[in-house]
This record gives structure tokens, sequence and C-alpha cells, in this order.
């Protein structure tokens, strides 16, 4: 039922931009394999899908790992971004941009640098007792992730400004641009190593969202599947700073409208935020590209729709508790 | 076989039932800081038994020990003759389930879904629920009385009918033994009432049931046994009949004649006493 508008949107992608294409062209270029010759075979072959699939997978990503974030902190409130995770990819990988490291180190470097962020900031929520959980868990996200985002800046000092400083500020301010074939090729496998496990797990995450007494007393070991979870989440998460940058609020809004649409049951939240990401971060990127004379930076847009639904979100929630 | 002795169990009936949830010995608390102390508890299957006692008298400890959520700091607890533990996690769940007192969840899941959940411990670890797990939670829900709420979202339903749903979900557990945590605090008066008449019928069906509360005229109303907690020791246990005015104020210590004012609940005019008691607990 979702899987419609996410055809619709990398269709609309495809054809349009700085070239815009008539459908039968694009249409015949597809169909005519990737050796398609003439100039809508190279856009849409080169240019233009490992674009689309590349904002379909980061989209998913973020998406999924926001939804899992929420469900296992039992808080609607975090993400990716909120909870830090993002900043501490972010940190990681430009270290590794630094020191002139493969993809592979990158992508390693930003799942520890995600991973600690996602540690520090629950260690230091769950220390914290007798103040509103909620209002901890973001504040300390935003603590964390101001501490990782000062690190970046460090990171940028010490580039070499001609040639390492453009590349880490480029990748920083978020895009699907710079994408390859071959950073995909990484990147991919790495996400569904994330999403495989939570979606075996898909039932059982549901009862994290209960308080850990009860998930315990129904049966499952709570610290070991909120580990895993953390895990997979973050390596979603890593994955996708280290090749589209720090791209906020998709992990926040995008899971709140897929429970909308299909309830918070896990099994059906995973692949609505998974669909609706993807369809979300494509459509944005296609307005990037497409609705000015220069490329919009898509971090800019995907805050223009996040921010205000966050703020709308929490005044809500302080309205219901 | 039979250590204790503390609590008054002699039945000459024929071989009674070995407890279904026992307690001997035990000391309860966090790492060094002990909370309650040779405590001896029976329950037996097909009985009620409602545990009394004043706030930070240890009752939430003792049943996070019982449940297996903190160690035992000494003495044991044994579930269906088997010590604590020796129970593997899921395993556990299908013998004893736990009724925490109904807060608010922070997503809108359905009400089948929530009593869904209980149904976990007998799926394998990568299953989605079947449909024999959907029956058995739609049984549970009629069996409360509140099938007709299956497909409403757990935040718009009344406190009273998310509690019996939290009930409902721990007799789809399929559980011989339940530890229900103050049923009825946060509920008005009707659901009160509500909750305690199908508690009741909890014991009809086999079920072993320990439930505290902070309010004497409920035990009176359902237990067949009651126990009285102070400073972390089982100051009495007895019958019902031991829940009279004196007791109650050596155990919350007040006025004796304050009690005897305010247990002769009269029915009409002054019933509303009930509502105001209920919302001074916690």
């Amino acid at each position: 039922m979702l899987l419609l508008p996410v055809v619709l949107v990398a269709a609309v992608a495809l054809v349009s931009g700085a070239y815009p294409l008539a459908i039968g062209d694009a249409l015949s270029a597809l169909l005519a394999g990737p050796r398609a010759d003439g100039e809508a075979g190279v856009v849409v072959w080169k240019l233009r899908l490992p674009r689309i699939l590349a904002g379909l997978l980061v989209g998913m990503a973020l998406s999924v790992a926001g939804a899992a974030y929420q469900g296992m902190f039992r808080n609607p409130l975090v993400s990716p971004d909120i909870l830090g995770v993002s900043a501490g990819a972010g940190l990681g990988a430009a270290l590794a941009i630094l020191l002139g490291q493969p993809m592979a180190v990158v992508q390693a470097a930003a799942f520890i640098g995600g991973l600690l962020a996602v540690g520090s900031v629950y260690t230091v929520a769950a220390r914290v007792r007798h103040h509103d959980p909620v209002l901890v868990l973001v504040l300390a996200g935003v603590a964390v992730g101001t501490l990782f985002g000062a690190g970046i800046s460090l990171v940028k000092v010490l580039a070499d400004p001609s040639v390492q400083l453009p590349s880490i500020t480029f990748w920083l301010l978020g895009g699907l641009n710079a994408i390859t074939a071959g950073d995909l090729a990484i990147a991919a496998p790495l996400m569904l190593c994330g999403l495989a496990p939570m979606w075996l797990l898909r039932w059982r995450i549901n009862l994290l969202t209960l308080s850990d007494d009860e998930a315990a007393s129904m049966g499952i070991d709570v610290v070991r599947l909120r580990l895993t979870l953390v895990a997979c989440a973050t390596l979603m998460t890593a994955a996708a700073v280290s090749i589209a940058g720090i791209i906020g609020w998709i992990g926040l809004v995008v899971p709140h409208a897929a429970r909308l649409l299909a309830g918070p049951e896990f099994s059906r939240l995973l692949p609505a935020s998974a669909l609706l990401g993807g369809a979300f971060l494509v459509a944005a990127d296609t307005l990037a590209r497409s609705a000015a004379s220069v490329e919009l930076p898509l971090g800019v847009l995907t805050a223009i729709v996040g921010a205000p639904v966050f703020l709308w979100l929490l005044a809500r929630s302080g309205r219901t508790s | 076989m039979n250590p204790a002795g503390a609590t008054p169990t002699a039945e000459p009936s024929a071989a009674p039932p070995s407890p279904a949830l026992e307690a001997v010995g035990l000391a309860t608390g966090h790492r060094h800081t002990c909370v309650g102390r040779g405590i001896d508890l029976q329950v037996r299957a097909g009985e009620i038994l409602c545990l009394l006692g004043p706030n930070g008298s240890g009752k939430t400890t003792l049943f996070r020990t019982l449940l297996g959520l903190l160690p035992a700091l000494e003495g044991t607890v044994r579930v269906g003759g088997r010590a604590l533990p020796e129970w593997p996690r899921a395993e556990l769940a299908r013998m004893l389930a736990y009724v925490p007192q109904g807060q608010m969840l922070p997503f809108p899941f359905t009400i089948e879904h929530l009593v869904l959940m209980g149904r976990t411990g007998h799926m394998a670890r990568f299953a989605q629920p079947s449909a024999r797990d959907r029956q058995i939670a739609g049984q549970a829900l009629e069996a409360l009385g509140i099938a007709h709420l299956s497909g409403r979202s757990c935040m718009e339903v009344s406190g009273g009918e998310r509690q019996l749903a939290l009930v409902a979900r721990a007799l789809a557990q399929e559980a011989r033994i339940l530890i229900l945590d103050e049923p009825t605090s946060s509920l008005d008066f009707g659901n009160q009432l509500r909750v305690l008449e199908r508690i009741a019928t909890l014991g009809a069906r086999g079920i072993a049931v320990l439930m505290s509360t902070h309010q004497p005229e409920h035990a009176l109303r359902v237990a067949d046994r009651v126990a009285f907690l102070k400073a972390g020791r089982i100051v009495r246990c007895g019958g019902r009949e031991i829940v009279d005015a004196p007791a109650l104020a050596a155990l919350y210590g007040v006025d004796a004649r304050l009690i005897a004012a305010g247990s002769a609940y009269p029915s009409g005019a002054q019933a509303g006493m009930l509502d105001s008691d209920s919302d001074s607990t916690r």
C-alpha cells in the first residue's frame, strides 16, 4: 500500500532535475539496461538511479533507526540526531576522512562514534533520577551531540584547507550528490545487517515499550534485547551518515507519520517507516536539486519540515501527559 | 518439608497441594540495603492473598524479589516447588505473571496487542503471534468482560479498562500465579469495584493470586487470606478476620478510633469517602 508513493516519488525523481527527461525517454533508457547509450541513458543509469537508490536506503535507515530508538527508549521524541548518534557517527567519519582512510574504515569509525554517543546519552539519562525522563534523555542527547559537534569543528580546523576541508564540509552538510555506486555497495549491506535482526525480533521489540519489569516478567531478556537493538539502529545510522553526511530530522518525523498510518506495532511500523522514509528523502532530494538554479543542501530542506513538526509534537505531548 | 510453620496452613484435608508460590526466610533489598527480612509467605492455587502495609513497608521490593527481578538476599523463593533461580526466564513467564499499576503507555497500542504481548513467553524467539495466540488473547479479554475494547487504543480507554486489560494480559500469559501491584490505585470508585470483582473470579480458575492494596476493605472483599507487612516483616498473616480496627491501627500507626469510624462505610451518601481515600494513595 505504501509501495505506491515510493514508486511514484522515484519516477518523478528519475525525470526531473537540471536535465529534465520525458517520461518515455527515461523509461526506454531504463529498459535498455545499464549500457543504454545516448544522454538519457547516461543521466538515468549513471546519475539518477544511484542517487535515488541512495535516497531510498538512507531514508529507510534513518527512519527505521528512529522508530527503533523511540520504541526502546519509550520516548516518541528521540531520534538518531536528537540522541547525538548522528553527531557521534559524523565525528567518527570526519576523523577517518582527516586521516585519509578508505571507505570501510570511515564506516567503522562512524559506527564506533555513534555507539559512543548513544552509550553516553543512555548512561547519563539512566543515572539521573527524579526528573522527567523524556526531558533528561533529550537534554542529554543535545549535550552529547554538541560535544561531538565540537569535535567535528576541531577536525575541520585541523584539516588541510585545500583538500580535506572542502570534502569534510561538503559531506557534513548532508546530501546525496557525492554518493557513488561503490559507496552504496559498502553501505547497503551494513544497513541490511542492522535491519535483519530488527525484522526477526519485531514482535519482542514491542515489549521494550513497556517498563523493564513488565517486559522481563513476560519472559524476555530486556538488557540483551535492548543492546542488540541499539547496535542495529546505530549501525544503520552510521552507515547512512558515512555516505550521506548528517541529514537531520528524518529519524524523528517519519516514524511519527508511520505510526499514525500503521499503528505502533513494530511489525507494521518497521516497513511503514522504511518505505515512508525512503520516499520522503527521495522527494526532498528531488526538490533540493530541481527547485532552484543552485542545488540546495538536503539537510536544510529536511530541517524546514522536521523542526516545526518536532515543536508541534513537543507541545502536544506536554498537553496529554 | 515444612520448616517455617509460621503461616497457619494446617489443613487436615487430604494432602494439601504444595504452594504455588512460597517464600522461606526471605530477605529482600538492593545490594547492601536490606528492605525486608525473615519473610515467610505461601500462596496456594485458587487462593487470593492480600498484602497490606503502609508506604515504604517493602511491598514493591518484595514483589520484585518474588518475580525474580531482584535476587533474594537471603532465603529462597519457590515457584511450583522449584527454586526461582532455576527457572529460565521464558518458562517462568508461563508460570508467574505480573500485573503492574495501569500507568500510561508511551505509544497507542491497541488493547488486543497489549494482551497479545502476554503470549511472548509461549512464542519462539523470532515468531509473530499465531492464530492460537490471538484466540487465547480474545478469551482473556472475554473473561474480563472487555472483549468489545479489543481494537481500541490503550490511550483512549479509561484507567479501569486499562487495568483490566493488564489483568487480561496476565491471563493470556496462562500463568498459574498472578502478582498484582495495587491494581486499584488511581482508579475511581466504580472502576475499583469492577476490577476487584474480576480479580475475585481468578481464584475460581485455580490461579494463585497475590495482590497488594492500600485499602483494607478491598482485602475484606476479595481475599482468602491477608498478610500484614510492616517495616519489611510479615507481622501478621491469617484469614480475613484479622483485618480489624486495632490491627489496622497498629499496622498503619494511627488511632484505632479513626479507623473504626472510617471502616464502617455506610452505603449511600458517604460512599464517596472511598474515592477521596484512593486519591491520597501515592
